[in-house]
This record gives C-alpha cells, structure tokens and sequence, in this order.
C-alpha cells in the first residue's frame, strides 16, 4: 500500500515535469513560424539568429504567463475547493473571475479615459478588489445555501452578471479602448511582457510557497471544522488567509489574462485522480504542475488549431474542462445513492 | 481537588443566551462521566463547551487547574480529543489515513509522519480491533468501524480527556457493546478521563463512574449510577408516563392495558414474559401471578399486568391467597399456565392449574388470542406469530389435561 503510493507519487510527479518540458519546448517551436528544436538550443544557448526575438520576446514570455497563471488558476481553484468543501468550486465558476473582471474594466477604461497610463500591479489591486467583491456575495450566499449545487448555480449567476455589465461598460467606451478590453475580456495569454511575467511571478511564487506551508492546515481542514478546530487551527484566521490566498491568485491571473474558465475546477480534480490522495503536501505542488501544463497545452491549441486566427484560450479550456465537471458531478451523485 | 477537568459555574448556550446555568461538574483521570437526558435537553451544547467549540456565556472550564480560555489551541490538541456527531469529510482517505489525522499535534510543519508516529497508529488500530480494514478507503467501511476508527483517531492524539458525543449513535448492539468495552479499557489503561453523552440508559449505568442527568435546561443530578438510576426517577427525568422503565434491567416496557382482566397467566422464572408482552402486544388487559417479588417475570409482570398477585422473595403465598387467586382466575375466564413441570416449592401454583383445569378455564395463548382478536382479515396470522418461541412446550401439558 505504502510502497505504491510512493510509486505512483515519483511516476506521478515525473510525468508532470515530462509534460511540462515536452509542452515549453512545443510551445516555442510551433506557430506561424517553425523553429526547430535544434535552432531553439541554439537561441538559448547565443540568444543571437533570425528568430531569437520571436523566441525571447514573444514565445517565452507567453509560455511562462501560461505557465504561471495557470498554475495559480489551479491552486486558487483547490484553495475554492477546500473551502466550501465542493469538489466543483473554481475561481472561475463562482464568479470570482468575472468579478475581477469588472471591475478591472471599470478601471481600466476610468485611468485611460482620464489618460492616465496604468501598470500592472494597480490593475492587479482592481482585479483583487473584483474579486473579494464576488467572493464577498459568494460568501453570503453560502451562509445560506449548504447545498452544494445551489452555491455553483448562484456563483454562475454572479458570473454572467458581472459579465453583462463588463460587456455594457466595454459597449460605450471609447473605440480604442474597446479594442483591447475587448480582446482581454475574453482571456487569451497573447501580449505578455517580461515585465508583466516579473510581477506574476513576485504575486504567484509567495503565494505558492505559502499554501505548501499551509498543507498541515489544511489537512486538518478537509476533515470538518470541528475536528479541525480541536487539532489547534484558528479557524477564523484560517478561513480569512484560505479566501486572501485563492483570490489573490484568482485576480492576478485575471488581470493579465483575463478569465479563463474551468482550470481552477478541472485541474485540482485531475491532479486528485493522478495521485489518489487528498493530502495537500502532494496535491499542492500537483495542481501547480497540472495547472501549468493544463494551460500551456490548452495555449498551444488556440495559438495553432485555426492559425493565423486566435482562439480565446477560455473556449479551450472550456472543451477540455467543462467535461471534468459534468464527470465529477455525475460521479457524486451515483456515490449519494 | 485531584480532578482532571471541571467546571465552574458553568453556563453554555447559543448567541450569548444561556440554555443551561450553573454547571457543575468534573471528571479525574481513569474515570468515565456520561450525561443523560432527553433529546433536546442540552447535552451536546454541554460537550461542545467543554471543548471550546462555543463559547461560553459565563463560568470557566478548568483543565489540570488552569482556565481552559488560557490554553492555546496547540497545546489543548495534545491534551483533548474528540469524537463528535459530524461526518469525518475523507475522499480519498483510507481508514489509516484517517486514524493517522490524530498525530497532526505531533508532527512538524509540513505534517509528514515520522516512524514513531506510525507505530502508534498502528497501536490505535490495533486497540480497537481495527487491522483487518486499516487499508480500505474510509468512505467504504460500516458506520460501526468508521465509529472505531474516530475512536482511535482520538487515541493517536494521546490526550488525557477525551469528549464523545453519542458515540453509539447508528450502531447495532453488537458494535455498541464492543465500542464502550474499547472505551472503558482505554480509559483504564491509559488513565484518560472520558466525558461523553448516551442515549442508551442501559449502558450509561453500565460503564459510567458517575452520570450527570440533564433535563428541562439545568443540570437536574449528578451521582453514581447507582444513586441515579432508579425507576422512578428516570421515568421523571425522561418524561415516561406510557409504559415504565426498570432500572435494575436497564429496560423499557410498554404501557399496561387498562381494564379487567381478560385472562390469568400462571408464570415464573422467565416462562411469562412473551406471554405477557404478547398479550400486551394484542391489547388484551390480563391478570398475573403468583410470583416471588424476585422471580425473573416480576419486573415485566408488575409492568404490563392490570393485576399481579404476588408474594415477597423467598416467601410462599398461603390459604388465603391461593384462595383470591382463584376467584381472580374465575373471573378472568381463562387462564394461561406457562409452567410445564411444578417444582417441589410452588405448590400454590399447581394448585391453581389444577383448579383450573377442574373449572374447565384452563387454555392457551393462541386460543385466548384468537378469543379476543379483534375481526380482521389478518388477525389469524397475526395471533399465530404472535405466539412466542419455546411457548409450544410448556403448554402441552396443560392441553392434555382438558381433554
């Protein structure tokens, strides 16, 4: 028993990184210009030939945002999932996506009406206060709704809510402001700079970090809230840091990509399924890995299925999420009977 | 003053409203306390204070001297253990796994189990019987060995007191009996105070050291189960006014039918009980005797029967009560003997099978059932399955004789 798990964590965790590697390295060789493999060591290695820019300025950083966010995406949906203690709680889901998304439309479109050039951390800030916003109405609706379903469907509502005044504000905006938010509403990892990738990774890798260190927590967590608070665990406080953390990652993600949809629900569960284990020590670092992977496969398909033209990378994530959803709904419910 | 834990004018409830003033109660180490009384009375409100899960409206709860608001979560992980109503939410968790989550106090940052703390998981297990499906995923196993599993979860947590709340709740009478058996042994050997709440009385007064009775919002006594559990107080405590409870049996009986007797049942030593319950069972109000005040069928006789005729222990009944009991058999119209051979020492009961066997009354269970059944379809079936096992023997005899 013990030795299997131990098989299956090694074989497990291998497979990710292998996954990891074969995908940066596909990433940066597919598009609408072919880089082979070998002139890819090359650029590495000089930074120098005809393509190094595509390779280091567009490729590279892109890879990385994908990469990062959506390994935040993931974890912020695990976070979510440990939370409400519903296998099918995502960022996204909830609302929490699209809450960050208003208001950092809201935002965005205030500073460049008034002309005023924006960075990334304030939008960062306005996507966070989005989404404690949501999270804040997602939490209301919780005290009042236990069942597990109800709090998705009116997660789901906030979501389109949020969406279709999102869509209202971008309608009367200024043309060339449209533009832009129009394109980044709709999620894609096109545009990314060095500097964007520098902030995600000081948001992203902290928050990592942290929740690894707050696996015993939660463990302790997953079991119930008495059992829990009986093992020692402030759970007021940890409650708090468990809503900062998802929506911190949740609205970082957001503000360089917009909403992605159901990686933070399909990843977690994926992961869960890989390593049949709940214990966040494994599941954290898992989901991290799946979420990174998840999003640079789903990236390399709406860069390259219809190329030139663009996918939106959240139609993509959709196809290949929404399924985990259904299944895990389905699963349970076959369990209750 | 060597208690464990105890506590000091005590008041528990909800939202800063007391429910229960004034508790006093405490425990010492080794020692088993048990709260009883009905559903609704407070009991878990009780226990849910006890371990900081409410607040508390006033008094304090003190553990190994000190006021329990100044022991931190961490430390009071080590010294409390609980075992409570709420589901253990473990997808993906195997009941080792499971029982392990008790170690969380003792291991480091990142909660990785050393070698030590496998052992004792291992111990725990072992303790509650638990080997044979350590390995199994928790969500497949019985509500009786996810029960045991908690148990040894708690034991893993090496406390010095642990709190359960109804922890036989959904067990059948085996796995009751085997959970308090590994409960009372745990809290002998490993010299742990233990403060829960049950629901059976019978096993309350069996394994408690000391029972606190809960009623109507105020903790209505506190004493040995001997000093407690006593027919009529707990008849009051609980409210019984239909049917009545026999403490020295720990048993409920049912309400007696009222009326005059319809039929004597000639018992002792345990032979009248099914015949009394089966005659309750149909409503047929009945007649009993004449039994020894210790005879086995006296609690259930004095229970169910509308008349008891009976004598003290180790006395016989004499003339003038063998007499009265034959006018009450005359009057009941029938009578049932449940006794096959007569012993030496119960001659007055001979003698009133045999008056009745000259008066021609003399019948069974079946024929006085099917005499009273009340005209439906079934009630033939019914009197027929009503008719108690072991019964056919003793009653033979007796058919013999009238014919």
């Amino acid at each position: 028993m013990e030795k299997k798990g131990r098989i299956r964590l090694i074989g497990g965790f291998t497979a990710l990184l292998l996954a990891l590697l074969a995908l940066v390295l596909w990433n940066i060789n597919a598009g609408s210009v072919h880089i082979p493999v070998k002139e890819i060591l090359r650029i590495f290695l000089t930074r120098s030939g005809e393509n190094a820019v595509i390779v280091w300025d567009l490729r590279l950083p892109r890879i990385l945002a994908a990469l990062i966010l959506g390994g935040a995406l993931a974890l912020s949906g695990f976070l979510l999932q440990t939370f409400f203690a519903n296998p099918i709680a995502g960022p996204f889901i909830l609302g929490i996506s699209s809450g960050a998304k208003l208001v950092l439309s809201l935002t965005l479109i205030g500073f460049l009406s008034a002309g005023i050039a924006v960075g990334s951390f304030p939008l960062i800030l306005a996507a966070f206060a989005g989404a404690m916003l949501s999270m804040g109405l997602v939490l209301l609706i919780s005290l009042k709704a236990k069942r597990m379903s109800l709090l998705i469907i009116c997660g789901v509502m906030i979501g389109y809510i949020c969406s279709a005044v999102t869509d209202f504000v971008v309608t009367f905006a200024d043309d060339q402001n449209i533009i832009n938010l129009h394109h980044w509403s709709l999620g894609s990892f096109s545009g990314i700079t060095w500097e964007n990738v520098g902030v995600m990774t000081a948001v992203v890798l902290p928050a990592l970090v942290f929740t690894f260190l707050l696996g015993k927590p939660i463990s302790a967590y997953q079991l119930g809230e008495v059992y829990a608070r009986n093992m020692g665990v402030n759970i007021r406080l940890f409650r708090i840091v468990l809503i900062l953390l998802s929506s911190v990652l949740s609205a970082c993600v957001t503000a360089f990509a917009g909403p992605i949809s159901f990686v933070g629900v399909a990843v977690p569960h994926l992961a869960r399924s890989i390593f049949k284990t709940e214990k966040p020590i494994v599941l954290v670092p898992a989901c991290f890995l799946g979420g990174a992977v998840f999003c640079l496969l789903c990236d390399l398909i709406a860069r390259t299925a219809f190329s030139p033209t663009e996918l939106s990378i959240s139609s993509v994530t959709a196809v290949f999420g929404a399924p985990v959803v259904i299944f895990v709904m389905l699963r349970r419910q076959k369990k209750q009977i | 003053m060597d208690y464990y834990v105890s506590t000091e004018h005590l008041s528990v409830g909800y939202n800063g409203i007391p429910l229960i003033e004034n508790i006093e109660i405490a425990v010492r180490r080794g020692e088993i306390l048990t709260l009883i009384g009905p559903n609704g009375s407070g009991k878990s409100t009780i226990l849910r204070s006890i371990i900081k899960q409410l607040k508390l409206i006033a008094g304090t709860v003190v553990l190994e001297g000190r006021s329990m608001t100044e022991i931190s979560g961490r430390e009071l992980a080590k010294k409390l253990a609980i075992v409570m109503t709420e589901r253990v939410r473990a997808e993906l968790m195997s009941c080792w796994d499971v029982v392990a989550t008790g170690r969380y106090p003792y291991t480091g940052r990142l909660g990785i189990l050393s070698e030590e703390d496998r052992k004792i998981v291992d111990e725990a297990i072992r303790m509650v019987h638990a080997e044979d499906y350590a390995d199994k995923p928790y969500t497949e196993v019985s509500d009786g060995q996810r029960q045991r599993l908690l148990l040894a979860r708690a034991v893993c947590q090496e406390p010095d007191l642990v709190v359960l709340d109804e922890p036989t709740s959904f067990l059948d009478i085996r796995h009751k009996l085997e959970l308090l058996e590994v409960l009372k042994s745990m809290a002998r050997e490993r010299n742990i105070a233990v403060v829960m709440s049950l629901h059976e009385l019978d096993l309350a007064q069996k394994i408690s050291d000391q029972v606190v009775c809960i009623a109507e919002n105020r903790v209505d006594r506190v004493g040995t189960p001997e000093e407690i559990f006593r027919d009529d107080y707990i008849q009051k405590l609980y409210g019984i006014d239909r049917g009545s409870y026999n403490a020295l049996f720990g048993s409920l009986e049912m309400e007696a039918v009222s009326g005059n007797p319809k039929v004597f049942v000639i018992g002792g030593g345990g032979s009248g009980i099914p015949v009394y319950r089966a005659l309750q069972r149909n409503g047929i109000p009945f007649a009993a005797g004449i039994l020894q005040e210790n005879d086995l069928d006296f609690p259930a006789a004095k229970a169910l029967s509308s008349k008891l005729v009976s004598v003290a222990a180790y006395r016989t009944a004499d003339e003038l009560m063998i007499r009265q009991a034959e006018e009450l058999l005359r009057e009941c119209g029938s009578v049932i003997c449940c006794i096959g051979e007569f012993a030496e020492g119960n001659r007055a009961n001979r003698e009133l099978r045999d008056y009745a066997e000259t008066q021609g009354i003399l019948s069974d269970l079946a024929r006085v059932l099917q005499k009273n059944r009340v005209v439906t379809a079934d009630s033939k079936t019914s009197a027929l399955l009503d008719r108690p096992e072991g019964y056919e023997a003793g009653t033979n005899r007796a058919e013999g004789g009238t014919r």
